[in-house]
């Protein structure tokens, strides 16, 4: 069995329906528990006090807010190569999603900031990607619904794909290679020194598994509907050519 | 119940609401589309057998 089977729109409609239920269920109780057990049952953290329990959404939607761009680059990638129409759709369904994180991610990152830095926000080297990243998705999602001719859409659209793929991957790393900002650096890292204590490092796993379950999910029902949409979009133009 | 969130009340639970109403409006939206257009199909199937 190929992955490319998957291309077959009927073959992704028939495989997703038996995956989505359950996945639905899985990423509601992940979030659930990993958001429940971050806001109630983790202590202050001895500088940021309570604000510390921001970073149980705050961090989750910023690395979904990225990973959704790069899942939206392969799948771009693959229908540039390959012209396959599901990957297209898929790139188009996941862009909402990533515009909702990336807003989760630039709100709770200015909360958290007002009391911590003292400013909501700074022309800061992460702040300025993830907003330069927001804007990108507003540009993804608007020429999706510009352009006619689907087609036409997926070639322009995966082409800015992968022009603001630069600041996806700028916002991730621009902590490591710009030292002057006020964003502090990765807040998991395998690097050794790291020192975030198990108390919040352990909710904060369960939450950012919850957010790519759900992200997960959101993306195959919005592509299992963007196949509907163009399958309904073909019947309405044979109906207007009789 | 509820954790004493001292001075920074105010910022910690409107992170939270923040995040809870947009993730609200998104599953919403992703919902309400996915209903729209599954019923727009169903419709225009229903025509086109009709028809042949």
């Amino acid at each position: 069995m190929s992955i490319w089977e998957y291309a077959n729109p009927k073959k992704f409609l028939i495989t997703t329906d038996r995956l989505v239920p359950p996945l639905v269920v899985m990423s509601a109780l992940t979030i659930a528990v990993g958001v429940i057990w971050g806001f109630f049952f983790t202590p202050d953290d001895f500088r940021q006090g309570s604000t510390v329990k921001i970073m149980y959404l705050h961090v989750p939607a910023a690395m979904m807010a990225i990973n959704a761009w790069v899942m939206m680059l392969v799948a771009s990638l693959i229908w540039l190569i390959r012209r396959h129409h599901v990957s297209a759709l898929a790139a188009r369904a996941a862009a909402p999603a990533g515009l909702i994180f990336t807003l989760i991610a630039l709100a709770t990152g200015a909360i958290w900031g007002q009391p911590m830095w003292g400013t909501w926000w700074a022309w800061d080297p992460r702040l300025t990607s993830f907003l330069i990243l927001c804007l990108f998705y507003l540009g993804y999602i608007a020429m999706w619904s510009a352009v006619d001719n689907p087609d036409t859409a997926a070639d322009l659209t995966g082409v800015l794909c992968l022009v603001g793929s630069v600041f996806a991957l700028l916002s991730r790393y621009a902590v490591n290679f710009w030292n002057q900002g006020l964003h502090q650096g990765a807040s998991l890292s395998v690097a050794p020194g790291e020192r975030m204590a198990m108390a919040f490092k352990l909710p904060l796993y369960v939450s950012m598994v919850g957010f790519a379950l759900f992200f997960l999910a959101l993306v195959l029902i919005a592509t299992r509907t963007e196949i509907r949409a163009r399958r309904l979009r073909v019947l309405t133009q044979r109906e207007q050519m009789r | 119940m509820m954790p004493d969130l001292g001075k920074y009340a105010a910022s910690v639970l409107s992170a939270y609401a923040v995040s809870v109403v947009l993730l609200a409006g998104l599953i919403g939206w992703v919902w309400l589309r996915s209903r729209q257009t599954r019923q727009a199909l169903d419709e225009a199937e229903a025509r086109a057998r009709n028809e042949t």
